[in-house]
């Protein structure tokens, strides 16, 4: 078989019947892991189960949503009831509802009948997409199948669709197997989950009619694995929209996705990149621009004046983090769109030569409908960014004139001096913190979706430093999310740092300890920490999101 | 490589946005099309800001304005250049409707692009009212003239079938841009300009209702001209 070639296989195969929902069995934490995790449910942090009506000004562990520093004032900005679990939770049904109330279904069945009709065309594939991608790396080598993830789309008749290494047609009958696979455990009534072998988890995520298989040596659990897939899913669908995907390969099975997808798989590329450093793709929340709050809600309601009939959102972001952002009203933003979108302007730089016009589906808001977004920087040298949805796909001027008008407005105040003057330092040092033996921390706001980080300190400069950290914070996001048994607090000493993990139904937090630093230590530390945040939250997080 | 302009002969001059002359300022649509990678955004560029760079592949489309100067009028080109790729051909057509100019890219050295520059042209016939758009054929990377597989008259050849305009380029040493573009602004001014109502007047701060609709909307039989 040639699946063997990930290494020995077939250990156990974890497969679950069509209605049940949990493993059956799942080995997941590592025994070392296991004996250095603490529980604190008595000691002094536990969390107090009871709601705050006030914002405490030094808040302790037991802050429940809504009141933990970073949360919004009056209402949050994003969809993130669950965030993590709503990422690995089924809510299709809800955007299918959301596609029929939309009333771009019209339109976007319109340009369905010109693409089916534009099929005969074109029949030989473009190849810019093996040109530009320099993937032609032997998919027999050892170099190839040491990669400590590979990441493979299919479509359901074991069509090659993507491939994060080496080439889809030189892959194209390691596809046709994991697709056999897929196939031989339905035809059981049964789906496959992952494949756990010798230091190797083969991990498939059927999303009709995409099959999406991740191969990874990391020690991330399947539901880690699982959320990087769902993450993949929703780039392409947000290319594509899933209506458009479901009517393709309802009209010719075998269809070949690649042509759709040319000259974009390089977001795709650069999404995993990003799954492997973003602590925001993580936590399932984005971090802002540190920034006066005075500043910023100057430039919020200059955005927010600057409205049009058919905006959605308005998102002014620096580099990859949130300036910004103005809502229509009872519409949200999901995290997951949000990211998508940070990954469509940071990775090219075509916007930076005039405006951009494109159209973008949201799949988290509406896999039916494209939207279509205005992107454009404030000034030609500048890391400000400005993303215009509209609903309208001929609204172009209408969105160029909303740039207009909030550049015009914003450049008249002060604020935008002072934004310019914080694009300067757009982060922080962990020295600021007054913890001497902390190294770095994530502080993630559950109610408004937004997470603060420091820069990573000189222990931690270079990129393969930094992806170490990034797995550890992973490995304690695993044991916090636990499918079974999630645990709230989890505090570990390695070699080269002691790392503490909390959970709250207010926050999580993540924080990183030189290794002579003790637990009594670590937990102090933690109230010092979070009264600092709320210190700083002003500055620190979107307090006021507005909208239209 | 050439990074400036080639002097451009006769009396028209090209010059940047920030000059403004006493006569008036007609906005003209104009749309580029072709396979992805033939360089359409670079020639773009090479119209707005007389640039070379790599650029990264353009996402759905991207908007630039270039002010070109003729002797008794100014006319402000709206460039709309699109992505090659076919996910994006479904809404293709916002952008070429009712446009003034369309150039049709291809690339001298791979004909599967030459092959698709003639899709392209068939595309624009359907929404073709004749005398409202000036078609061009631009044959680009003229610099990789020994991996040429389209000899210039095949070019020529298929422009003058259609009556277009036919010029070979090179974006990179930047060969044939200005001409490109000043013949495109002669030739829209001559043909549609004079027309009641062909041209709009462009306004410092146009006011969006009354004047943007009318980018998106098809020609008006009024404006036809005979070929
Ligand atoms: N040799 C050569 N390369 C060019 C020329 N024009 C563009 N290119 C290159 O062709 C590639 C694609 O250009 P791009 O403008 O993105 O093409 P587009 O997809 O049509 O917009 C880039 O690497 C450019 O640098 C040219 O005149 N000569
Ligand atoms: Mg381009």
């Amino acid at each position: 078989m040639k699946l063997l070639t990930f290494g020995p296989i077939a250990l156990c195969l974890y497969v679950c019947p069509l209605r049940c929902v949990s493993l059956p069995s799942v080995a997941v934490m590592d025994g070392e892991a296991q004996r250095a995790a603490v529980s604190w449910e008595n000691g002094t942090l536990a969390p107090v189960d009871r709601l705050r009506s006030e914002r405490a000004d030094s808040p302790t562990p037991g802050l429940v949503e809504g009141t933990e520093p970073g949360a919004g004032q009056k209402s949050a900005m994003f969809v993130h009831a669950q965030s993590f679990e709503d990422l690995t939770a089924e809510t299709e049904e809800v955007a299918q509802r959301d596609a029929e109330l939309d009333k771009s279904e019209g339109e976007c069945t319109d340009e369905l009948k010109v693409l089916v009709g534009e099929k005969t065309i074109e029949e030989q594939r473009n190849s810019i997409s093996s040109e530009t991608r320099s993937k032609e790396e032997d998919v027999s080598s050892e170099a190839w199948r040491s990669h400590r993830k590979h990441v493979f789309v299919l479509s359901e008749a074991g069509k090659p669709i993507y491939t994060r290494y080496g080439t889809e047609e030189a892959l194209s009958s390691t596809m046709g197997v994991m697709m056999a696979l897929v196939s031989f455990v339905e035809a059981e009534k049964n789906i496959i989950r992952s494949i756990h072998a010798d230091g190797c988890k083969v991990v498939f995520l059927t999303k009709s009619p995409l099959v999406l298989v991740g191969v990874s040596r990391t020690c991330q659990s399947d539901k880690e694995l699982l959320r990087e897939l769902q993450y993949i899913y929703y780039q392409i669908v947000s290319l594509l929209t899933l209506t458009q995907l479901n009517h393709i390969f309802q009209h010719k099975q075998n269809y070949d996705l690649r042509r759709l997808l040319a000259g974009s798989e390089y977001l795709t590329d650069n999404l995993l990149h990003r799954l492997d450093r973003d602590p925001g793709l993580l936590l399932s929340a984005v971090t802002c621009l540190p920034l006066a709050s005075s500043s910023r809600d100057v430039v919020s309601s200059s955005l927010q004046a600057a409205k049009a009939k058919n905006l959605v959102f308005s998102i002014l972001l620096a580099g990859d983090r949130l300036v910004t952002l103005v809502r229509k009203k009872d519409q949200f933003l999901h995290h997951i769109d949000l990211h998508l979108v940070f990954n469509l302007v940071g990775s090219s730089s075509s916007f930076r030569e005039g405006e951009g016009w494109t159209p973008i589906c949201l799949p988290k808001f509406n896999t039916a409908g494209f939207f279509h977004a205005h992107i454009s920087y404030l000034e030609p040298a500048s890391e400000l960014c400005l993303i215009l949805v509209s609903t309208d796909r001929e609204d172009f001027f209408n969105m160029s004139d909303c740039k207009q008008r909030f550049l015009e407005r914003l450049s008249k105040r002060s604020a935008y001096q002072a934004l310019k003057e914080a694009l300067k330092c757009p982060s922080y040092s962990v020295a600021q913190v007054g913890i001497p033996e902390l190294r770095h921390f994530l502080y993630k706001s559950k109610s408004s979706g937004l997470y603060t980080s420091p820069e990573f300190p000189a222990v931690y400069q270079s990129d393969e430093e930094q992806e170490r950290l990034m797995g550890l914070y992973q490995d304690l996001h695993s044991c916090l999310h636990h499918p079974t048994r999630p645990l709230r607090s989890f505090y570990r000493c390695g070699e080269t740092e002691n790392l503490l993990a909390w959970v709250t139904s207010g926050f999580e937090l993540y924080l990183c300890f030189s290794p002579l630093a003790t637990k009594a230590l670590a937990v102090s530390a933690v109230n010092k920490l979070l009264k600092w945040i709320r210190k700083e939250e002003d500055r620190l997080f979107i307090l006021s999101p507005l909208t239209y | 490589m050439g990074e400036n302009l080639p002097r451009v002969p006769g009396g028209a001059q090209l010059h940047s946005d920030t000059l403004h002359g006493p006569v008036r300022t007609l906005r003209v649509k104009m749309v580029i099309l072709g396979s992805s990678g033939v360089g359409k955004s670079s020639l773009a560029l090479r119209f707005v800001r007389d640039e070379f760079k790599n650029p990264s592949p353009t996402v759905g489309c991207a908007y630039l304005t270039r002010v070109v100067h003729l002797s008794d009028v100014t006319l402000r080109f709206e460039i709309w250049d699109t992505a090659g790729q076919e996910k994006y051909h479904s809404v293709t057509p916002l952008y070429y409707r009712g446009a003034h100019a369309a150039l049709v890219v291809y690339d001298i050295s791979k004909r599967e692009t030459f092959v698709r520059a003639q899709v392209w042209l068939k595309e624009l016939e359907k929404q073709y009212i004749p005398g409202s758009t000036v078609m061009c054929l631009v044959g680009n990377k003229g610099d990789l003239d020994q991996e040429r597989q389209i000899s210039v008259q095949e070019g020529q050849a298929l422009a003058s079938d259609r009556s277009l305009f036919f010029t070979e380029t090179s974006v990179l040493s930047g060969d044939q841009i200005s001409e490109l573009l000043l013949g495109i602004a002669h030739r829209v001014y001559e043909c549609i300009g004079g027309q009641q109502g062909g041209l709009s007047e462009w306004k410092e701060t146009p006011l969006i209702d009354l004047h943007h609709r009318d980018t998106f909307t098809p020609f008006a039989s009024c404006c036809k001209v005979g070929p």
